[in-house]
């Protein structure tokens, strides 16, 4: 059990006089829930998940992100100290956030040229197993793991420059490929997408399956998805539905899902509907008010926070 | 934020090129360069009255000629010092030509070509192996099968006493005259040791032989030179390392490459530099393809503080063509300037060029290229493209492609593109898990993908390991 929290999160753009984006945003998205994060363009919604990932754009005047974890949010052989169980983001860097259990799928994702996915996927998993076992290691096990690169330091000399890769990291190459053979069949993608260049010359909806796939791989404990729904066609976006629905029932993960439509709602049914305006969540409720907007649009919301105001 | 992992293998790939060694010779020359130091080398190697001569033809001609400072753009030279050079250095060993037993070599010799992983290459990829320490190959062997055929791979002193005529006939006469440019005339005046390397007709080499160059005293000079002659339809891939480790004074490396290309053979010459950054690196490599010859150039420039290196091939025979793929990577202080040539003197001959660079840390990468397709060369082709990648407003990277095309009938191609590491992409991967270090190093792999994917593999993985430690080492 995890929870992503936001407390009176403030923020702006990070370079001199920049424009206030966030004014107080206020959130709470829990393990195997799935929350809906409405609102018109401009409100602030893709701001609260950039900097909820650490995106260096933006600067946190004020508040808090955190995250907390159960003791065996990482499973039962990883027995998480009552001590470390809360962490506040904003002081982590986004890879340390990701080892927490943090995901965002983007909008627009990146084109990377020249690296398979299926070796980003793998050094992105096992670099996440990593980071967490550090994160968690105490003390003392930090000095003897300190100790022990010292002593193979001193053997280092025996590897040779003409040996192969070593296949490094906690997953192995057979056994990952394994998972992502699986994980891509859940979501109805073509093999050959494991040797495609990430994201390099992916359609629109390529690179949405593609995000969805990647949070598949990484099993978050809370994952932001900004507009996963934008410019999918209908197949694809019952694919990606089903991807989702998939990583709440199968894996626990909590859902922050950023839209402007009724229509993935129809197949991610959220549990609960927060408006936001202005930068700052103004409104929340249960399915009913997505469809409510559909119907109205947002101007009754606007009347109704000014009055409030 | 890196792991103690992480750690671990920035310090031992370092260690592996950054020791040095206590200086141990049995004969070291003056500094500088006189009529006497060439005498004295010469006599010391007990050489024929035809090669000191031309050492000393070519000394007048590096004398005459004025230090290259013309070129748009080139890197700063003011600080090579000539008369500051120990040109020559003999190590202590006893066997001239090297011995063709690792466990013959001094101790610390030994020791260090261990450290860079040479024997252990050998045991598992090579056909054979030379290992240059200062001045002199100290170490010599191939396999006796390649020997057997007629194969000769031996140091290129022990070749100019027992290969003599066909010496003779190629030495800096054809491909490479010291009339060339400044450094290869300096070349010419006080070469030693590089490689002899003899294919005979219809031979196929089909494991690479590999020299690797060591330079390990402060303030000396290397001048190795290598000599390839492949005959009629035979094939051989030959690799040269070099290294150095760091010193406060500069050291210069200023080596010659010839390469004969007969018909229908097929050469091909892969190259890692990782000298130290106070070296200046100034080759001159120049290849010759007969009929249906080819000629393929593999560089990866790492270190050293300034690199000019352009191979070249000249394309003499119809159908002959000609491949080069460079890799660049400069970081803080560091000069890159490489690229290459290619004359097309003969119809439907082809090359294809490809360079790849990356810059960090003020550091600046140029590629400077030649395509020449002479009057008359019909029906022949060409396409290069180079790709730079920045990483910081601080790092520089220009390019230089020139193309002389006087045949009307003749397919030519240019791409380049110079761009930035995008931030998005860096905070993308970031948020997946991999940290700031490992997100740069990933999209740099990624960039020089298409032309790692060429390579040998044992070759592709030095190269990234290499290219990771530079980075590692100026983020540290």
């Amino acid at each position: 059990m995890a929870t992503l929290e936001l407390k009176n999160l403030h923020a702006e753009v990070a370079e001199e006089g920049g424009e206030t984006i966030l004014r107080g945003v206020d959130l709470e998205v829990s393990s195997g829930e799935i929350h809906a994060l409405m609102g018109p363009n401009g409100s602030g919604k893709s701001t609260t998940a950039k900097i909820i990932a650490g995106h260096p754009a933006y600067e946190v005047t004020e508040g808090e992100v955190l995250i907390h974890l159960g003791a065996d949010e990482f499973g039962e052989d990883f027995d998480i100290p009552e001590e470390k169980r809360t962490w506040d983001l904003l002081d982590l860097e986004p890879n340390e956030r990701a080892a927490l259990g943090v995901f965002l799928a983007f909008q627009y994702p990146a084109e990377i040229e020249g690296v398979t996915m299926v070796n980003f996927l793998r050094t992105a998993l096992n670099a996440k197993l990593e980071e967490r076992e550090e994160l968690f290691e105490d003390e003392d096990e930090e000095a003897e793991a300190e100790a022990e690169a010292t002593n193979e330091d001193a053997a280092g000399y025996e590897s040779s420059p003409m040996e192969g890769p070593a296949d490094e990291g906690e997953v192995g190459v057979a056994e990952f490929q394994e998972l992502l053979a699986e994980k891509m069949e859940q979501l109805d993608m073509d093999e050959r997408f494991a040797q495609r260049y990430l994201n390099a010359g992916f359609s629109g909806g390529e690179k949405k399956q593609n995000e969805v796939l990647q949070a598949a791989i990484l099993e978050p404990s809370v994952a932001v998805l900004d507009e996963i729904d934008s410019g999918l066609d209908i197949d694809r976006l019952q694919d990606v539905s089903r991807g989702i629905n998939a990583l709440r029932d199968e894996t626990g993960t909590g859902i922050l899902q950023i839209t402007h439509y009724q229509r993935i709602l129809d197949y991610v049914e959220p549990d609960h509907v927060h408006i936001m305006l202005d930068g700052q969540v103004v409104k929340s409720g249960g399915p009913e008010l997505a469809e409510q907007l559909e119907d109205e649009g947002y101007d009754w919301i606007r009347e109704e926070a000014f009055e409030a105001a | 934020m890196s792991s103690d992992q992480d750690q671990l293998k920035e310090t031992d790939t370092e260690a592996r090129f950054e020791f040095k060694k206590e200086e141990k010779s049995a004969f070291e020359a003056e500094k500088g360069l006189t009529e006497e130091t060439i005498r004295v080398i010469s006599e010391d190697k007990d050489e024929p009255e035809w090669m000191l001569e031309r050492r000393l033809r070519a000394l007048r001609q590096f004398q005459e000629m004025p230090m290259p400072t013309d070129w748009p753009g080139q890197p700063d030279l003011s600080e090579v010092e000539i008369d500051e050079i120990v040109p020559y250095i003999r190590p202590d060993i006893d066997t001239r030509g090297g011995v063709d037993d690792w466990e013959d070599l001094p101790d610390e010799i030994q020791d260090t070509f261990d450290k860079l992983g040479i024997p252990e290459a050998e045991k598992n990829a090579l056909s054979g192996v030379g290992a240059q320490y200062e001045s002199e190959i100290v170490y010599q062997n191939m396999q006796e099968r390649w020997e057997e055929k007629g194969v000769i791979f031996c140091d290129m002193d022990r070749a100019v006493q027992e290969h003599e005529e066909k010496v003779k006939e190629y030495f800096m006469t054809k491909a490479v005259p010291p009339s060339d440019n400044k450094f290869a005339a300096l070349h010419g005046a006080i070469w030693s040791g590089g490689s002899f390397v003899y294919i005979p007709e219809d031979t196929t080499v089909n494991m690479p032989v590999q020299a690797y160059f060591r330079m390990n005293s402060e303030g000396m000079g290397q001048f190795e030179h290598t000599l390839i002659i492949a005959e009629e339809n035979s094939e051989v891939h030959y690799i040269e390392g070099c290294s150095a480790p760091k010193y406060s004074e500069f050291n210069l490396h200023s080596g010659g490459v010839e390469v004969f290309v007969g018909e229908g053979a097929h050469v091909q010459y892969s190259t890692v530099q990782n000298w130290s950054k106070n070296t200046y690196n100034l080759n001159t490599k120049r290849a010759i393809a007969e009929k249906g010859g080819r000629m393929e150039w593999i560089s990866g420039s790492m270190g050293s503080k300034a690199t000019m290196l352009y191979p070249s091939t000249i394309l003499k025979g119809r159908g002959a063509s000609d491949n080069h793929i460079t890799i660049a990577f400069a970081g803080e202080g560091q000069d890159i300037d490489t690229g290459a040539k290619v004359y097309h003197n003969a119809p439907d001959t082809k090359s294809t060029i490809e360079s790849k660079s990356i810059s960090k840390d003020g550091g600046r990468t140029n590629y400077r290229g030649l395509v020449h397709i002479a009057d008359g060369a019909e029906g022949s082709s060409t396409a290069v493209e180079c790709d730079a990648l920045m990483f910081d407003n601080e790092s520089t990277s220009d390019t230089m492609p020139y193309m002389e095309i006087e045949e009307s009938k003749v397919d030519v191609a240019h791409e380049a593109t110079v761009g930035k590491i995008g931030d998005e992409d860096v905070f993308y991967l970031q948020s997946r898990g991999l940290d700031d270090d490992d997100a740069k190093q990933m999209i740099v792999a990624g960039f020089i993908e298409p032309i790692t994917e060429e390579l040998p593999i044992e070759y592709a993985v030095e190269l990234n390991r290499l290219i990771e430690l530079e980075m590692e080492g100026s983020l540290g």
